[in-house]
């Protein structure tokens, strides 16, 4: 039987990474299409026209949207290779607990870090890494958030690496400095084919946010 | 082998009773603890919720679980002997948890909006709910439940809000059941099922409650200095 995947993503999305990366440790032959999100695919609005947002997994035919509902999928479908979620319920809970914590505190944070400027970007610089101190705790002495292995919430979370030196470069300061734990996790993660291919270039983003972005959005 | 349960909620919670069905559906014994959480968070409630500081939590045998859906979740894979919640096959399960996650994007936030903001923000939130209801009555088509012939997760995580309606229609001033008559079936087929009906709370107890919240936070900002415990006392009474 053909099994045929489609990824609708976006380049810079730490959501679509998401994704990517667990395509790629599962093994998984897909088809990437690249979507501007400045001007969307009449593909995209009609496979996910409730949020119309990347990503969208769309596997023999049928869409499967918001990320992390994806890489569940993925996991339970192609569940023979690299397991992502436990198998006992309560580190389960607590995997979709820390990957849910990302999921509504990272991505706005970060987002603040760029975009604000003077006493607004000091406030949001301090709680993102308040955020990340958090998650460092979580790690603790593991070397994954999975443990021995990448796990749910090391795919959650590492997409976000690619943004640090944006983050760190708009508002003057050391993300390593301050969470060497979790510097050391990153590198540990992108170790890993399926996540070092799957991450773009931290330079490119840079130049997105700032050419592109910053534009759009009206924060210069 | 003991096992010991507790739930720690607040009465008003759409997301505690989330909990409240699944655990009725299930059939586990549990102790429930009322948190007022407008004044007074415990002491085992912050321990037991650092990071968030929220209720619902599940205590299973002193481990916690919190955040609603997954504490769902870990209910339906713990007690997976009765009444499954999420389906067998993986899409129907990424479509269940989809429109969870939808429903925790769009109703507490927007239906709040309604009865606490005014005028054209009022307005707006209105549009909002109706039409995120909508897009669920959709999604439920010609089948009883949300989960096909009986209750599934998307259910549980829906029918909460449906003791906070009154709330949004008296303070709208409109009607669900004139906009999604589909959706209203449903509540009232929920309705029929104990787990539901022993858990949503009375609808004008909701209203009453919001009453009392509308109050604090008027006198908080009519005067800036917060009311003192009478409120609380107030509250209690409402429980």
């Amino acid at each position: 039987m053909a099994e045929q995947v489609t990824l609708l993503d976006s380049w810079p999305s730490p959501f679509g990474m998401r994704v990517r990366i667990a395509l790629a440790l599962k093994g998984i032959d897909h088809e990437y299409k690249e979507e501007d999100l400045a001007n969307k695919s009449p593909l995209l609005l009609q496979i996910n026209p409730v949020h119309k947002k990347i990503p969208v997994l769309v596997h023999n035919g049928k869409p499967i949207s918001e990320s992390l509902v994806i890489v569940q999928y993925i996991d339970e479908v192609w569940s023979d290779k690299s397991p992502l979620l436990p198998a006992d319920p309560y580190e389960r809970a607590k995997a979709r607990f820390w990957a849910d914590f990302i999921d509504k505190k990272l991505y706005d944070a970060g987002t603040k870090v760029w975009m604000k400027k003077g006493e607004e970007q000091e406030a949001a610089k301090k709680g993102f890494v308040d955020i990340l101190k958090l998650l460092e705790s979580e790690l603790g002495e593991k070397p994954f958030f999975g443990g021995e292995s990448l796990g749910y919430v090391d795919v959650a979370l590492v997409p976000f690496y690619s943004w640090f030196y944006t983050y760190e470069t708009a508002a003057s300061f050391s993300i390593e400095l301050e969470c060497p734990t979790l510097m050391r996790w990153a590198k540990r993660c992108l170790g890993f084919d399926g996540v070092s291919k799957s991450l773009p270039d931290s330079h490119k983003i840079y130049d997105f946010v700032i050419n592109i972005l910053r534009k759009r959005y009206g924060g210069e | 082998m003991a096992n010991e349960v507790i739930l720690l909620d607040f009465w008003p919670s759409p997301f505690g009773m989330r909990a409240r069905i699944a655990l009725a559906e299930k059939g586990v014994d549990y102790e429930y603890r009322d948190e007022n959480v407008v004044t007074n968070k415990s002491s085992l409630l912050l321990r037991m919720n650092p990071v968030h500081k929220k209720v619902p939590v599940l205590v299973h045998n002193g481990k916690p679980v919190c955040e609603s859906l997954i504490i769902v979740q870990y209910i339906d894979e713990t007690w997976s002997d009765k009444a499954p919640l999420l389906p067998k096959d993986a899409y129907g399960r990424a479509r269940a948890r989809f429109w969870a996650d939808f429903v925790d994007k769009k109703m507490y936030d927007t239906g709040t909006r309604v009865w606490k903001s005014k005028g054209e923000a009022r307005e707006a939130a209105k549009k909002e709910l109706i039409d995120a209801l909508k897009l669920l009555e959709a999604e439920l088509g010609e089948k009883p439940f949300f989960g096909g012939d009986t209750l599934g997760y998307v259910d549980v995580a829906l029918v909460p809000f449906a003791s906070w309606f009154y709330t949004y229609e008296t303070d709208g001033k409109f009607s669900i059941e004139e906009h999604c008559p589909v959706l209203s079936a449903w509540v009232k087929r929920c309705m029929e099922k104990e787990s539901v009906s022993k858990t949503l709370p009375d609808p004008l107890k909701i209203y009453e409650f919001v009453g009392v919240l509308k109050k604090r936070y008027g006198i908080e900002y009519s005067n800036g200095r917060p009311k003192p415990s009478s409120i609380g006392v107030e509250q209690g009474k409402i429980n």
